[in-house]
């Protein structure tokens, strides 16, 4: 029977079929990082267990590490906390461990793609749910909770329910302006961040196939927004020409039997999904949040929604909840308010590609004078220096930018980079939650681009003409 | 593990749509290095004003709820990030079992591991739970026979046998996984093999 690249990664991971769809699964790679890592080592230390394959693991500090002056003491001493606990189990356990120094650390869903630590046909986990980046690759990646994570580090395994199989179909070609974050918010929008709950959503089409692998990684970081726990994509030679070299891909002889291996992951022809969307790629434009979910995106060419645009009474009313948040009435139009603050930056969109892609709209302009902050954070170390190696560095701080050392900074605002409330925030993050960036703060999603003239404009703009 | 066999209480209603785990717990608040202290921020934007002050008669706080072991929520509930302290928290308030139209994948996993249950029902059956909840009927879940009865309703729903033997047992899971190790042995030996590449040493 055809086989789906799902159904295939999880049949080669089987350890025990369990019966009824769950089956006891092998994970081969696992990202741990200071925020959801620390009670999972206390509870291997109050039973007396070992990690059982320290080779299966890079352990980096990313949520709540400052994004300037490293070299002072963190004015933050529970954050002090955990990213010591997270050096000291590290060290105890025998954990391949990056620190802040180094110009490897970086946010975990960078890293580990530019290590080639992420590879096709792995089931890749770590306590975070954009785990679903590294999809990208054709692995199978997905976030899990503290529990799970001790469960990894002590038995190499998860029990765990298969998902069902579903096909999301971007046919034609991107129009000018546009990039992965709009095809990944196109999505969201059209299915809803319930639309791939219980799913693993592979991704297809011309429009995925002509992705680079950072607009992939994009695109399947945002997968858990549209409810799915993890994205696919298959792997080609675009994916093998980015791992070939990298110090954790596979060497010698054993790299030309690994890409074998992987050029037998992709689904086969007439592999049944449980579900199939299809959507048309040349028809996307560039896309903004409005509200307080990932759902809420409208064209920037478009105005705010209002209750009387949704039937659903559940939907009409977190509508209403979201337009007193957001501070601005129905009908408003993206265009027609002040931006406050700008966040280039998150495992979303911080890679050197999303870099170059804000250069290009920043080059030679000046941040709007009202902008509290506009703020650029690069994924890694790695991604810093290359970014200043192009000079892009230059180009931002020319224009008013802040250019900041890597981490998830204002993505989640655990670290000292936060927005005010009321502030309205042009951001490359993948959550427009309430209160995400900072209490009573409001995010507007968009991509690099967009990001990058609202900074410039003072308001959001239709980047294709800009 | 604390085990779920079955709960009989008032139920809080939250019926709100899309409510994401920074909701449940704010970012801000998952510095702590332990799994407890997470309960007096669950639902924070819901229960304090911006200054700091109690919403008075917040569904959490207000004295017509008080005691409440089951919370009815909204569908997608548990949305967004992977964070387990979001069921810490919800069970720091004194939840055992909450139930709505559906729940985010992950926190769904998360709160089996922190024995508590989560109920799947309908939109029509979970709007007849709020307005019950509402009336301050007491609800009783049943894992062993998976259901839920109300006054002169009873509703049946699915539940994962798999994590339904945990909760009844209350079961160790790493212990529990720890007596296949020689399967897991065995299977790494055969891997070793086929993807040598994804071993050091």
């Amino acid at each position: 029977m055809p086989k789906t690249m799902y159904d295939k990664i999880w049949d080669h991971h089987v350890v025990e079929d369990r019966g009824n769809g769950v089956a006891l699964l092998y994970i081969d790679r696992h990202l741990v990082h200071e925020v959801t890592s620390p009670q999972a080592f206390d509870g291997l230390r109050a039973a007396g267990r070992p990690v059982h394959r320290v080779d299966s693991i890079i352990a980096v500090p990313d949520h709540n590490v400052p994004t300037k002056d490293r070299d002072k003491p963190n004015p933050d001493p529970m954050s002090t906390a955990q990213l010591t606990a997270l050096e000291q189990n590290a060290k105890e356990f025998g954990l391949d461990y990056i620190d802040m120094t180094d110009d490897r650390q970086g946010i975990v869903h960078v890293v580990g793609p530019e290590q080639g630590f992420t590879q096709p046909g792995v089931t890749l986990v770590c306590g975070d749910s954009h785990t679903s980046t590294h999809g990208a690759f054709g692995a199978l990646a997905f976030g899990i909770g503290t529990s799970e994570v001790e469960h990894v580090l002590a038995t190499q395994t998860l029990e765990l329910k298969k998902s069902k199989n579903m096909r999301v179909t971007v046919t034609g070609e991107l129009p000018k302006g546009c990039s992965a974050k709009d095809v990944t918010m196109a999505i969201i929008g059209a299915i809803g961040t319930g639309g791939g709950t219980a799913h693993v959503i592979e991704y297809a089409g011309p429009v995925i196939e002509a992705l680079s692998m950072e607009g992939r990684m994009t695109l399947c970081n945002m997968s858990i927004e549209a409810g799915a726990r993890a994205g696919l994509v298959a792997p080609d030679e675009k994916t093998f020409n980015y791992l070939k070299g990298r110090p954790y891909a596979p060497k010698g002889g054993q790299w030309e039997a690994a890409v074998n291996y992987w050029k037998s992951l992709k689904s086969d022809d007439g592999a049944v999904f449980d579900k199939e969307i299809t959507i048309d790629g040349s028809a996307i434009v560039p896309l903004v949040t409005w509200g307080t979910s990932p759902e809420d995106v409208v064209p920037v060419t478009a105005n705010v929604p209002g209750p009387d645009d949704f039937k659903d009474p559940a939907k009409r009313e977190a509508v209403e909840k979201a337009l007193d948040y957001m501070g601005y009435p129905a009908g408003t139009p993206m265009t027609g308010f002040k931006i406050d603050r700008v966040f280039i930056g998150s495992c979303t969109n911080s890679r050197i590609e999303d870099m170059r892609e804000a250069a290009s709209i920043i080059k030679g302009r000046k941040v709007a004078d009202h902008i509290i902050e506009a703020m650029i954070v690069p994924g890694s170390g790695l991604v810093k220096l290359q970014a200043e190696e192009e000079g892009l560095d230059k180009i931002f701080t020319e224009a008013g930018f802040e250019w900041r050392d890597p981490g998830c900074s204002m993505c989640l605002a655990m670290n000292p980079d936060k927005a005010g409330p009321g502030e309205h925030v042009a951001s490359t993050s993948n959550r427009n939650f309430v209160g995400r960036q900072g209490p009573g703060a409001r995010t507007h999603l968009v991509s690099p681009a967009m990001a990058a003239a609202a900074a410039i404009a003072g308001h959001f703009v239709d980047v294709r003409n800009f | 593990m604390e085990k779920f066999v079955s709960v009989t209480s008032i139920a809080t209603p939250f019926p709100r749509v899309n409510v994401d785990t920074d909701i449940i717990i704010p970012a801000k608040h998952l510095k702590s290095i332990k799994r407890t202290g997470f309960g007096e921020h669950a639902f924070e934007t819901v229960r304090y004003n911006a200054d700091g002050s109690r919403i008075e008669n917040n569904v959490f706080d207000g004295p017509k709820y008080k005691g409440a072991k089951i919370l009815i929520a909204g569908d997608n509930f548990g949305c967004g990030s992977s964070r387990e302290h979001a069921p810490w928290a919800i069970a720091e308030l004194g939840y055992r079992c909450i139930i709505a139209p559906s729940f985010a994948d992950i926190f769904a996993g998360n709160c089996v591991k922190n024995g508590i249950l989560t109920v799947a029902l309908s939109q029509d059956e979970v709007d007849a739970l709020v307005l019950a909840a509402e009336a301050g009927h007491e609800i009783h879940v049943n894992l062993n026979d998976q259901t839920v009865t109300c006054q002169n309703a009873k509703y049946e729903f699915d539940f994962n046998p798999a994590h339904k033997e945990m909760l009844l047992n209350g079961l160790d899971e790493i212990g529990q996984t720890l007596q296949a190790a020689s399967v897991i042995k065995g299977y790494e030996d055969k891997q070793k093999l086929m993807t040598p590449w994804l071993f050091r040493g």
